[in-house]
């Protein structure tokens, strides 16, 4: 391959900004204190590197220092918030609601809760990815503890209007956990103003490293109580014991403040790039859908289903260029994206979908050299493909008697 | 995912893509598969005097599955139509060295050889004795 390598996959990961890196690097080998260490210089430097950090990252989505909880990422963040506060407030009730195309590091807690004796209510959405909060705020009952409603989808990219979901869960005296990893940085997030209780975010996907992330812990109206997921020395409050990775946090802090710095600029940049994307593919090519709500979603995410063309054969024709596939055709369950199912869009185009995702440092020749090779790999495909030569038949793919293996 | 480079080969220059006459006496045609389950195919095979003298494919599918049919045309042209209807699952597998979640798509390709027999004996019900030439019942 002649090509350069073009990185279109933001939302599953972020490279670490330099900056970033720069930041965090005293902290490996210099400055490698315990922040926990209460006795001696090199501890004292580490907690003050944290108290900082902690403070940037609670002032970036309007909260205090000390309802931040830092962790190893946002799966963590969303596993002690479901598990921590089902647990903590088993006596108010065991009824849990989430929706069904939430990240599965949600999900499946709450399926595990569900073996405990739990009841879990998932909400379904519609063919946008959108929530009907008339259904949600049916789903609530007396015995309901917690309601864990993303803000922006990690496939589809569609908003969900959190700031509302918040007030129905308030109204009603319950908790919201709102998994917010692809939105902090990105888009306006004030726990505040939404009536978040609780809310995950991550590192790596805002240009920081992998391995650390942050749970938001209300501490006012209501003060939020977890049962801990992981027992020990008492660090973070108590609620996650464990020693702090102190690179880790600083490097998130600062991403967290590059992303916000740069958010005026880069959010106008990005969606004009995924624009552009989404325009040159929709002239060139027929038979194409967006996947998830045209407006109300992520600037950078760009998901798209190209019919009678399968998703892993597509992706074998970008070869240099790092995109996601809806389609599971590596699994051997063969099962298209969960998410793509819940939004009914039919597990065939579940099956042809691809995400692609801008980033900081995504330029516009990338965008073009990946709209020109994805079109013409789409026409190649679809020249062999049985199905488009059905449909300029004539005949419509539904009357068809399949096979199914 | 890593492919063999046999797999690679044949999604960059897949074999025999087209389609026959499929309401040609001497055409059978194999469609398996299901849109839902992420892979259609569709094979054909054109028979003269008992040996097949064009194949031709179509399919929609992972690369594996493409690989696979693309190998199944390739082998299909100069068979008879009994020495075709030996070709094993396990012989495509092996050939393009599929891992395990991909066997399915050489099942897929046997299956639609089978099918496209079975719909051209279908067409010429007396060639199912006619293609039984000596050389191929050792």
């Amino acid at each position: 391959m002649s090509e350069k390598f073009i990185y279109l996959d933001h939302q599953a990961t972020t490279p670490v900004d330099p900056e970033v890196f720069e930041t965090m690097a005293p902290y490996f080998c210099q400055r490698y204190g315990n922040a926990a260490s209460r006795n001696h210089s090199f501890g004292w430097d580490a907690e003050k590197a944290v108290d900082l950090a902690r403070q940037k990252v609670a002032s970036a989505i309007g909260a205090q220092a000390k309802e931040i909880i830092f962790t190893s990422g946002a799966t963590e963040s969303n596993n002690m918030a479901i598990l921590g506060a089902a647990r903590m407030y088993r006596e108010k009730g065991r009824h849990l609601i989430t929706c069904a195309t939430e990240h599965k590091a949600v999900l499946d807690p709450m399926k595990a809760l569900e073996h405990q004796g739990w009841d879990v209510t998932v909400l379904g959405v519609d063919d946008e990815g959108c929530l009907n909060l008339e259904e949600l705020r049916q789903a609530i009952r007396p015995d309901t503890v917690l309601v864990s409603i993303m803000h922006g989808n990690n496939e589809i990219g569609t908003l969900h209007p959190v700031a509302e979901i918040g007030a129905i869960c308030a109204e009603n005296n319950v908790l919201f956990h709102c998994d917010a990893t692809q939105t902090v940085g990105k888009e306006t997030v004030d726990v505040g103003e939404m009536g978040i209780h609780l809310m995950s975010f991550s590192g790596h996907k805002i240009y920081g490293p992998k391995g650390v992330g942050a749970l938001y812990v209300r501490r006012r109206k209501p003060r939020v109580r977890l049962e801990p997921v992981v027992y020990g020395g008492g660090h973070e409050r108590g609620f996650r014991s464990g020693t702090l990775n102190v690179p880790g946090i600083v490097g998130m802090a600062k991403a967290l403040e590059m992303s916000l710095e740069l958010r005026e600029t880069e959010q106008p940049r990005i969606t004009a790039l995924r624009d552009r994307l989404q325009a040159k593919l929709f002239t060139e090519l027929d038979h194409i859908k967006l996947n998830g709500h045209p407006e109300r979603r992520l600037s950078c995410n760009l998901n798209v289903s190209f019919a009678f063309v399968e998703g892993e054969s597509l992706l074998m024709g970008l070869e240099g260029i790092a995109v996601s596939s809806g389609s599971a055709c590596t699994s051997a369950s063969l099962e298209p994206s969960y998410v793509l199912r819940a939004m009914d869009v039919g597990d065939e185009l579940a099956h042809s979908s691809i995400r692609f995702g801008v980033g900081r440092f995504t330029t516009e020749e990338e965008v073009d050299e990946v709209a020109r090779r994805t079109i013409s790999a789409v026409q190649r495909l679809r020249a062999m493909s049985p199905l488009y030569e059905m449909v300029q038949e004539g005949i419509d793919l539904s009357t068809v008697n399949w096979s199914a293996h | 995912m890593a492919y063999s480079d046999k797999v690679i080969d044949h999604y960059n220059n897949p074999r025999n893509v087209g389609s026959l006459n499929k309401d040609s006496e001497e055409v059978g045609t194999g469609i398996v598969g299901a849109p839902e389950c992420g892979d259609v195919m569709k094979l054909q095979i054109q028979v003269q005097d008992g040996v097949i003298t064009d194949a031709k494919f179509k399919t929609f599918g992972c690369g594996s599955a493409i690989a696979s049919s693309s190998l199944a045309t390739e082998w299909l042209k100069g068979k008879t139509v009994d020495q075709a209807d030996q070709i094993r699952n396990t012989d495509i597998a092996s050939e393009l060295a599929l891992p395990p979640v991909k066997i399915h798509c050489s099942v897929l390709a046997e299956d639609a050889i089978k099918q496209a027999i079975a719909d051209f004996k279908n067409k010429n019900p007396s060639s199912a004795e006619s293609v039984e030439s000596p050389a191929t019942r050792s």
